[in-house]
């Protein structure tokens, strides 16, 4: 009897976390998603910039993305939640602590899609652009037919080593005090005094990324149709 | 009619000349192949025939219309009207891996020159049957042999309907089985009139199917003439050097 009550009560208490945890889940997958959004097109243009032939644009670009890649992305946040205070004395809303970590999440996540975007263009032979010139392609034809599709085909283990990490930096957004799942775990945790949250969220967090593994795989079968 | 006018063509990399003085007339329905040795410039200058590259001095006219005086490029538009009368065969063939066959053929003809999409697809079907492949119409690039590609490449160029074709060592990265493949596609082109400049460092492919021959060494044209006088005898001291290691 003794044993059976304590379960239950072992058990209501894993749900009640599971429960409380799954709320910040949904702000997880929010910037998870919109991360996404924004940063893989964001970085196609950030790489447009970073490769083109106007050297003070592509120094430019350059030195953002070393800037982007050479600090904290905690750091990163901090300066977008708290810059337009500090710098331009702007005051700040509550909503725009959401913005604050959507923007800042984008613009770092940019960057390193640019520069995986800039080794997969870099790796398409030179070949190809010499028989888009043969043929009459214009340069739009030539990214859009020729370049885009090899370069995707070439990026996706990168790119799946990026979203992964997206997954667990989601985490980060604590840094402004924007309650997100790894947040609640942490004020559960705090409250009940066991470690059992961060466990739960560990578990939401690996299987979230076994899904985004399967789901990038299944990308890379379907852009097997070619070598 | 001359299809193909070069007149003192010379190009550098930095301060490597490649090209010294190049001049060369082609005709339609003419044969045309370059031989010699390697680092000669042959390819430069199918490169620049074809405005992959830029010359450094000299002219350049296709059909009587000049694409190049002086070193000086006419204007876009024309520079692309100009552009549509050759095609260029690449040594490494150079398909697009991401499309089939057929699409390989298919989308220049349809998206650049803006033919009408049936009727460049039949002209396909009817160029791959001539080639051999119309069983290969959905493969693949990776799926094709080295000749096999090599002849979707051909017909990718003459789906294009240029007038003249370049060729640029088409067999060199082939094994001699699929070489004679490639020859008999471009011995059957050159019974069909079809103008073209082959570099090639098969001399017995050139002496039977060529109308002119020409031996580059050095980044100059030391000897052209008849198939028969450049290759059976050779006047030129290097042209002999060539042929006589060749022959080795
Ligand atoms: N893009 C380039 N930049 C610098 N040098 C180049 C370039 N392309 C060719 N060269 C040089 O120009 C010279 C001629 O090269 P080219 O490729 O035209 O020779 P080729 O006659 O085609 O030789 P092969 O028979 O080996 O193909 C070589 O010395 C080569 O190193
Ligand atoms: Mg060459």
């Amino acid at each position: 009897m003794m044993i059976l009550a304590e379960n239950e009560g072992f058990f209501s208490q894993l749900m009640g976390i599971c429960q409380k945890l799954s709320e910040g889940f949904g702000a997880t997958l929010l910037i998870f998603f919109l991360t996404l959004l924004f940063a893989l097109p964001l970085g196609l243009v950030i790489a447009a910039g970073r490769m083109s032939k106007f050297k003070p644009l592509s120094t430019l670009v350059k030195l953002y993305i070393s800037i982007v890649r050479g600090t904290p992305l905690m750091l990163q946040l901090l300066v977008v939640m708290f810059g337009p205070f500090y710098l331009f004395g702007m005051k700040i809303s509550q909503d725009y602590r959401f913005y604050a970590v959507i923007i800042g999440f984008s613009l770092n996540y940019a960057a390193y899609f640019a520069e995986i975007y800039r080794s997969g263009i870099q790796a398409v032979p030179v070949g190809q652009y010499e028989a888009c010139e043969i043929l009459g392609y214009s340069r739009a034809q030539r990214f859009f037919k020729v370049v885009f599709p090899q370069m995707v085909k070439n990026i996706i283990p990168s790119v799946t080593n990026e979203v992964i990490t997206l997954v667990k930096d989601t985490s980060l957004a604590f840094a402004i005090a924007y309650t997100e799942m790894f947040t609640v775990a942490k004020q559960v945790a705090a409250a009940q005094a066991t470690i059992m949250p961060l466990f739960v969220a560990g578990l939401f967090y690996y299987v979230f990324n076994f899904v985004v593994a399967f789901v990038m795989e299944l990308l890379e079968k379907k852009m097997n149709y070619f070598r | 009619m001359k299809l193909l006018e070069v007149k003192n063509v010379r190009k550098s990399f930095d301060d490597l000349e490649v090209l010294k003085d190049i001049s060369l007339d082609v005709s339609e329905g003419q044969v045309v192949s370059i031989l010699g040795p390697s680092g000669s410039g042959k390819s430069t200058f199918l490169r620049c025939l074809s405005m992959l590259e830029t010359v450094d001095g000299g002219s350049i006219s296709y059909c009587g219309k000049p694409a190049v005086t002086d070193a000086k490029y006419v204007g876009k538009a024309a520079l692309k009207e100009i552009k549509s009368y050759f095609s260029l065969v690449f040594q490494s063939f150079n398909l697009f891996p991401h499309y089939t066959v057929m699409k390989n053929i298919c989308d220049a003809p349809v998206h650049v020159m803006k033919r009408d999409k049936e009727e460049v697809r039949k002209d396909g079907e009817v160029l791959l049957k001539k080639m051999g492949l119309d069983s290969k119409a959905d493969h693949y690039p990776y799926q094709l042999s080295g000749g096999q590609q090599q002849r979707v490449a051909i017909a990718r160029a003459l789906n294009m309907k240029p007038k003249m074709l370049f060729f640029d060592e088409p067999t060199s990265a082939l094994d001699p089985e699929l070489t004679a493949e490639i020859l008999k596609v471009l011995k059957e082109l050159a019974e069909e009139k079809m103008t073209m400049v082959i570099v090639t460092h098969e001399i017995a492919f050139a002496r039977s199917i060529s109308d002119h021959v020409v031996f580059m060494d050095g980044g100059v044209i030391v000897e052209q003439g008849a198939p028969a006088d450049v290759i059976d005898n050779p006047s030129n001291d290097r042209t002999r050097a060539f042929l006589k290691k060749l022959e080795q």
